[in-house]
């Protein structure tokens, strides 16, 4: 019988914190801007210059330390990781080795067998790097130092899950914490979440882990999960032939759908980490860490037993809305405009949820506003387009946040209200269909819904099927 | 009276009272650099045309009454390892040759906002390691007092600008004795404040947890105004310190009163072993005596831990180097090499070149004590003594109100004399380095002439944020010194 293999995987996730300034200088942390725009002497280490610590940064450190049931390190300190890199101004990265904010938490996920905990080893606080451009035209490269001195976590687990399941189910956890939080917008794909997959395989009932590899570049759930099936079949066929795994780090392509090898531990560098002395050690009293476990938001628990006060709306359709942070804020917003909880809620669990699901994005991802979509529900409300010609505007609104009214003027798609425009399409329909007269003359109810479709359809959509229902009997009677 | 004559505050009275004016102060300095600055090389930079207009700038606000301090129209100098917004800031360094900073120093911004008037930027060691300013990637500097032997250093260029009359004051730093031993080897009055007194924000760093701007001054009134004028709590500064917050202030003028009765002054044993030259022990001996005859009470005692001080001190220093001169790699200013292949040959030769020996020889010891293999042993066991030595100064100043001691085993060496051979050098900081690994605030002041005609300096060391009590003690011991060489 073939060996059964068991993979042992830890995370290490990357969080950019939603603080409205760098770490530690006061230039704003937005996405986006022109190249070095968001810069000062700190943020791009010009000499003589010196960091000062955003205390935000450690308010949500701890915040998410708290709710991933860590220790907080009553009193902690920076370090620097010296490395040489263009993107790193200083060539040493402000970061957390010896001392981190917080340590030894858990994370509770949702198996098919069950609660499981997820060891958090630890979390920490640092700077982001700047980006280096590549300039294909020119033989150059330039540098971005807008990304420089954003604030990160690093949150690392322990190697407690197997499966590609349960690291989805862990991450998706996080990411819903983190976010309830407000600490971040964790959006994978504007790298403001980023995780490192750290994978191993052994033997099953074998104690000792095996020789682990880390995965870097993954920018999807879809990504991680190919990735996690690639390398553990790549690592178990090395096994099988009678070869080792080698401790390295691997980059994921994720359209070859494999990975190759960017650096093994022999080559690892020497980062020479040491206290950093321009900063004072970070002492959390008691009245700061009160204060902050005093200031954390609504949790789920709570925002779900609230919606069950305040809308009337299903608790199926609760658990969904509120399962994300943005899809609940989003309703929230919306229903404040709008005041119709279940018709925000039907938008959100129908057409927003199924469009979510056929393009592959995340609630997060959403660009529509509040506003346009409690317009798109007054324009059904006030029967000025029908639910067809609405889910055909939200459509647009989905993909670019366009204004429905706006878009319902300018492609013409109001409803026909003219009684007698209508009149002249039913007639038209009715001279044109004697077939269809006969044998509703004969008691086919069937023959009046075929109408109805054809003076729908001659009125292109735009026409309230209730009262072409009308218009056409009234006809038909008349004549 | 001649211009020069004045120190920095007779001249700024002289200025507010109408006698002088901030723009002839100012051409009177230029006169004086015309003529010394061929030989002595104390300034990296000199900027006329700025410090005439800056003068005049200072006069205008002197005559509306908009600048009464001490300092109102005083032509200073300033260290080039500290930022001038505009003006080149070099470090004394080829890596740094052309570099104009965005933005000046703080403890700058609060000198002009005093009203001093900036000449220039003084030659130092390259970023501030060496003993010499023999180091510098400009040239030396040669001691005003005899221009065959160095200034000390690293802050050489201000106190040879102080003591030759090229400025009336300056700033200086100080990692390990770089204010203190060039002063004492010029012969002016150089102070190192408790760390997190001036704030460090500007200063280009050597060693982060030990760098302290402080005033090379030509009296202890000087000193006084100077260090009121550039201390400050600055919040851009983790580092920075409120003295409010430990019942202090910065009120260091108030402290110039000759009066030392009852003060208790401990002689470190340790100070005076082997390796002292014997005419600095005497002149400084001398000096504890003069104090005693003014009242204070002296006595000797035993410090522990001195010899372990130099050691702890170049592996603490050199390891916040190496990572601090990282940021000079060719990539966003200063020199890069004209010719390489690649980004990683781009940093080789750009450092290679712009670096000096003495830096690259602190960088490699620096990066090797924080290696993987050594950070143990080394730079904890390091951090672990400086600890150690705060503690032994704590007991000492639980006895003692100020310590006295030399500042240096010899006067200033030769040129020439010292790069030959650097563990000579760096020993010859056995009396500062302590100092800079405690914290604390301590002073040089000149004593006597040995029988070459060189400066001797006396130090005197204080309890943390006890900047007062060494200004007391340095003023009546140079009143008292005055009185005798009259």
């Amino acid at each position: 019988m073939a060996k059964q293999y068991e993979t042992a995987i830890g995370l290490e996730v990357h969080v950019e914190l939603a603080t409205k300034t760098k770490i530690f200088c006061g230039c704003s942390t937005a996405f986006g801007g022109a190249p070095n725009t968001h810069t000062c002497p700190v943020c791009t280490g010009m000499p003589g210059a010196l960091p000062v610590l955003n205390r935000q940064v450690v308010n949500y450190a701890v915040a998410v330390g708290l709710a991933t049931n860590c220790t907080i390190a009553r009193h902690c300190r920076f370090d620097r990781k010296n490395y040489f890199y263009p993107d790193n101004p200083q060539n040493y990265q402000i970061s957390q080795l010896y001392l981190p904010i917080c340590k030894n938490g858990h994370v509770d996920i949702e198996t098919p067998d069950g609660t499981k905990s997820v060891g958090i080893h630890e979390i920490h606080m640092e700077e982001d790097a700047g980006k280096l451009i590549h300039d294909a035209g020119e033989d150059c490269s330039l540098v971005d130092y807008n990304r420089s001195g954003v604030p990160l976590i690093e949150i690392v687990s322990e190697p407690d899950m197997r499966s590609a399941q349960e690291v989805i189910a862990y991450l998706e956890k996080l990411r819903m914490m983190i976010q309830y939080l407000g600490a971040s917008d964790c959006k994978l794909n504007e790298g403001s979440m980023r995780a490192d997959v750290n994978l191993s395989v052994r033997e099953a009932g074998a104690e000792e882990l095996g020789t682990r590899t880390e995965m870097k570049n993954l920018n999807s759930f879809r990504a991680i999960t190919r990735a996690i099936a690639c390398e553990r079949a790549r690592q178990i066929a090395l096994i099988e032939s009678g070869q080792q795994v080698t401790q390295e780090t691997r980059r994921w392509d994720d359209a070859r759908e494999e990975s190759c090898a960017m650096r093994s531990k022999e080559d690892a560098q020497d980062y020479r980490y040491f206290p950093d002395p321009d900063l004072a050690p970070v002492f959390v009293s008691d009245a700061w860490l009160a204060q902050i476990r005093d200031s954390q938001p609504e949790f789920r628990g709570e925002k779900m037993a609230r919606y069950r006060q305040e809308y009337a709306i299903p608790e199926y359709d609760i658990g969904i809305i509120t399962d994300s942070k943005p899809l609940a804020d989003l309703f929230e917003a919306t229903v404040a405009i709008c005041g119709q909880p279940k018709k925000v809620s039907n938008w959100l669990m129908g057409e927003t949820l199924r469009l979510l699901k056929e393009k592959g994005m995340d609630p997060e991802d959403i660009v529509f506003s509040p506003a346009n979509l409690a317009k798109l529900i007054g324009l059904v409300d006030s029967g000025a387009v029908n639910t067809t010609v609405a889910k055909e505007v939200f459509e647009a609104m989905f993909a670019g946040d366009i204004d429905p009214e706006i878009y319902v003027e300018e492609k013409g798609l109001r409803m026909v209200s003219d009684e007698g425009a209508l009149r002249n399409k039913a007639e038209e329909v009715v001279a044109a269909n004697p077939q269809s007269v006969t044998d509703y003359r004969n008691g086919k109810e069937r023959a009046i819904g075929f109408l109805v479709g054809q003076t729908m359809k001659a009125m292109k959509g735009k026409a309230d099927p209730g009262m072409v229902n009308r218009v056409l009997r009234d006809l038909l009677d008349e004549m | 009276m001649d211009i020069l004559a004045y120190s920095a505050v007779e001249l700024s009275a002289a200025i507010r009272e109408g006698s002088v004016t901030a723009v002839e102060a100012m051409e009177a300095v230029l006169a004086r650099i015309d003529e010394k600055e061929r030989v002595l090389n104390a300034y990296v930079t000199i900027d006329r045309e700025r410090a005439l207009k800056a003068a005049a700038a200072a006069q205008e606000k002197i005559e509306k009454g908009e600048l009464t301090g001490p300092l109102a129209g005083v032509p200073a100098a300033v260290k080039d390892n500290l930022c001038t917004e505009g003006m080149r800031t070099t470090c004394s360094s080829k890596i740094l040759e052309n570099f104009v900073p965005a933005f000046s120093a703080e403890a700058v911004v609060n000198l002009e906002k005093a009203g001093a008037v900036l000449i220039g930027k003084t030659n130092m060691d390259e970023f501030a390691m060496g003993s010499t300013t023999e180091t510098s990637a400009w040239g030396v500097t040669r001691n005003p007092q005899n221009t065959d032997h160095v200034p000390g250093g690293s802050s050489g260029g201000s106190a040879a600008a102080v003591a030759a009359g090229e400025c009336f004051f300056a700033l200086g730093s100080d990692t390990g004795g770089s204010i203190r031993q060039p002063a004492s080897f010029c012969g002016v009055v150089g102070l190192k404040p408790t760390y997190g007194t001036v704030s460090r924000y500007g200063l280009i760093a050597y060693a982060s947890s030990l760098d302290q701007i402080g005033p090379l001054t030509r009296n202890v009134a000087d000193c006084a105004a100077v260090l009121e004028a550039a201390a400050s709590h600055d919040p851009k500064d983790s580092t920075s310190i409120d003295r409010k917050r430990v019942g202090e202030d910065t009120d260091f003028t108030a402290a110039l009163q000759d009066d030392v009765t009852g003060m208790r002054i401990g002689i470190p044993r340790d100070y005076f072993g082997e390796g002292l030259d014997s005419e600095v022990r005497s002149a400084v001996l001398a000096a504890a005596e003069v104090l005693a005859a003014k009242g204070a009470v002296v006595e000797e005692f035993d410090l522990s831990l001195v010899s372990y001080a130099i050691p702890a001190y170049y592996t603490i220093a050199a390891a916040e180097a190496s990572s601090n001169l990282e940021r000079f790699d060719g990539i966003k200013y200063g020199h890069r090499a004209a010719a390489y292949e690649g980004l990683h040959d781009m940093y080789k030769k750009t450092r290679s070149e712009g670096f000096g020996a003495e830096v690259k020889r602190r960088i490699m010891l620096g990066a090797f004590v924080l290696s993987s293999g050594c950070y143990d042993a080394c730079y904890l066991k390091a951090l672990k003594v400086k600890a150690m030595i705060k503690k032994a100064f704590d007991e000492a100043f639980a006895m003692y109100d100020l310590i006295l001691g030399p500042v240096a085993p010899t006067t200033a060496p030769r040129l020439g004399e010292s790069l030959s051979d650097p563990l000579k050098m760096y020993l010859g900081d056995i009396y500062t380095v302590a100092v800079n690994l405690a914290g604390l605030p301590a002073v040089s002041l000149p004593c006597e002439v040995d029988a070459k005609g060189l400066p001797v300096g006396l130090q005197l060391i204080a309890d943390s944020f006890q900047e007062k009590k060494l200004i007391r003690a340095a003023y009546t011991y140079e009143q008292a010194h005055h009185k005798e060489m009259r």
